[in-house]
């Protein structure tokens, strides 16, 4: 059973006719008209999902995460630990894996499925040795001719006592160099949350793509509602004025491209979803493949430098 | 994120205040109280001589507390405003033409190219009275203006940073200097030109995530703040009170962030020697 998001509850009670009309086989016919009126409900509830919407959908429980996509896409996954200075941090998972008949290098936050595994995953709020880990696994998929994918899926950078003194700003600063000192392709996937700093680390990337109702922004709009507007519960307003969806932010010029979500979100059919991103991902590295090593650190360095407006 | 906007709030209104009233003869130290003659503390490269509190100073005295006389601006082009076309409480152009009105610069990253003990350099210096320094589009471009200024003169780049962090009116572009800056870093390293970072009160968020952590050297003045996450964030995250000192320059000297901590008075020779030492001049 799917959670149910407030704006989904006109679906939701359609569920719950859908569910009496299959009960009684005398009303097929009704129920055949309220499975097409709740297909077009949703379907319509999607096109037109606000910003702050996309979030919840964005940060939805059930929502592909790292882990799911590992199985679905990739062979040969081997994870491999630790940032050889202080301690393996779980809400960074990274190493070489097989896709598609090419060996790559891949990298990206996992937020856990269960309460258990979020608890420890930290939510997918990384640590200092988590980004000390993908700028280790990065550098050695540079040296051994690995492109780089990495999906991102982060509420941040975790804000505490102990990742601040080990230099959590230092590691994030490197990871992002990291990313724009390789001279491989690399490809980079917002699939949920792309949290601040603590997503660009892992995104300063030759293409971004985005899922198509994941989001993206400098600070969460909770956050930027409490500063800007002095009151969280502005949210809504921020999500829109900071423009953070992939649509806004495609005309931003700051992904590449977008990744149709199934109807009613990623979550209700991540299979297909996932099957999607894999064609994605295959046809971005595809492009980026028939570039010199030295083109491609110069592509991502023109890119990112663009958004300074200098030339 | 910290509030820089309630903090420059409070910055212009002081500032302000002190240009149009007469009794801008005394200043009052932030730190202990000290009621100061405003041009004795101001000779005393605004630090309080009672308690050694280093008060918050404007890019142009910066430079000229630190370069040799005889500096000269470098101009900083002005990208377009308001990319996003932001409002919140206000407008995003109405929060920015209040900022050029109060501090008389365009944005909050100046330029200047001069000697600093007889070596040249590029300096840049990041002024926390506009809009709290944050991290927009035309800090990014003065950023990538300085570090390749520095490449055309073959000398280094140094930047004082101070920062709430990114600026959230220009959304993610502003996120999108993380990464523009760092390149512009890169460039000065595959140059083999010293950048040096003195970081100054405060320095968080965004800029101390990017630029502010990347240099060769890193210089802070004493006590400055500086951290990733403001510290009302990691209050309310861990539950918890902050231990005594917490992000402090001294606190990041201890966990190895910061190579050293010097005081403004010892500021230009300390920059002056490294740059000799490093430039091998």
């Amino acid at each position: 059973m799917v959670q149910t998001l407030d704006f989904e509850k006109p679906v939701a009670a359609l569920d719950a006719e859908i569910a009496e009309l299959t009960a009684d086989p005398a009303r097929a016919a009704e129920l055949e008209r309220a499975q097409a009126k709740r297909g077009r409900l949703l379907a319509d509830i999607y096109k037109a999902l606000s910003p702050w919407q996309k979030t919840l959908v964005a940060r939805h429980p059930d929502r592909p995460r790292f882990l799911g996509i590992v199985e679905q896409l990739f062979e040969d996954w081997q994870p491999l630990a630790g940032d050889r200075a202080f301690a393996d941090d779980v809400a960074i998972l990274g190493g070489p894996a097989r896709f598609r008949g090419r060996s790559v290098m891949l990298i990206g936050h996992e937020k856990g499925h269960d309460t258990q595994s979020r608890v420890q995953r930290n939510f997918g709020m990384a640590k200092p040795e988590g980004y000390r880990k993908a700028a280790r696994l990065m550098e050695m998929a540079n040296r051994f001719g690995l492109p780089i994918v990495t999906l991102v899926d982060t509420p941040g950078a975790y804000p505490g006592i102990d990742a601040e003194e080990r230099g959590q700003a230092e590691a994030i600063a490197r990871a992002t160099e990291s990313c724009l000192t390789a001279e491989v392709p690399m490809v980079s996937v917002i699939i949920g949350e792309g949290g601040s700093g603590g997503a660009v680390a892992l995104a300063a990337a030759n293409r971004v793509l985005m899922f198509e109702h994941s989001v993206y922004a400098v600070i969460s709009p909770e956050g930027c509602a409490s500063i800007l507007w002095r009151d969280a519960a502005k949210a809504a307003d921020a999500a829109v004025a900071m423009r953070i969806s992939a649509q806004d932010l495609a005309e931003l010029g700051v992904i590449d491209s977008i990744v149709a979500e199934p109807v009613g979100g990623a979550h209700r059919a991540p299979a297909d979803a996932i099957a999607r991103l894999g064609d994605s991902i295959d046809a971005a590295l595809d492009g980026l493949e028939k570039l010199s090593p030295a083109e491609l650190k110069a592509d991502r360095r023109a890119k990112f430098l663009a958004f300074a407006r200098a030339a | 994120m910290t509030s820089w906007l309630t903090r420059s709030r409070q910055r212009l209104t002081g500032f302000i205040a002190r240009r149009e009233t007469p009794d801008n003869l005394w200043t009052k130290c932030k730190s202990c109280g000290a009621m100061l003659y405003t041009k004795e503390f101001e000779a005393n490269l605004s630090v309080c001589p009672e308690c050694g509190h280093h008060e918050r100073i404007r890019a142009a005295e910066r430079f000229g507390q630190v370069l040799d006389e005889g500096w000269t601006p470098i101009a900083v082009a002005s990208p377009s405003d308001d990319p996003l076309n932001f409002k919140d409480q206000k407008r995003y152009p109405d929060r920015l033409k209040a900022a050029r009105a109060a501090t008389g610069e365009p944005d909050a990253m100046l330029l200047a190219k001069g000697h600093i003990r007889g070596h040249q350099a590029v300096v840049g210096v990041q002024d926390f009275a506009f809009m709290g320094g944050s991290m927009g589009i035309a800090v990014g471009n003065a950023f990538v203006t300085g570090a390749r200024a520095a490449i055309a003169a073959h000398c280094p780049f140094v930047l004082f940073t101070a920062a709430g962090g990114a600026r959230m009116q220009e959304g993610i572009l502003s996120l999108m200097q993380m990464p523009a800056t760092t390149v512009a870093i890169q460039e000065l390293k595959d140059a083999r030109l010293p950048y040096i970072v003195v970081l100054t009160d405060p320095t968080t968020g965004g800029v101390t995530a990017s630029y502010a952590m990347l240099g060769d050297v890193h210089i802070s003045e004493p006590n400055a703040l500086i951290g990733f996450a403001g510290a009302r964030v990691i209050e309310s995250t861990i539950r918890q009170k902050l231990p005594e000192g917490f992000q402090r320059a001294e606190y990041l000297l201890e966990h190895g962030m910061v190579d050293i901590v010097v005081k403004r008075h010892d500021l230009a020779d300390t920059l002056g020697r490294l740059i000799g030492l490093l430039m091998r001049a």
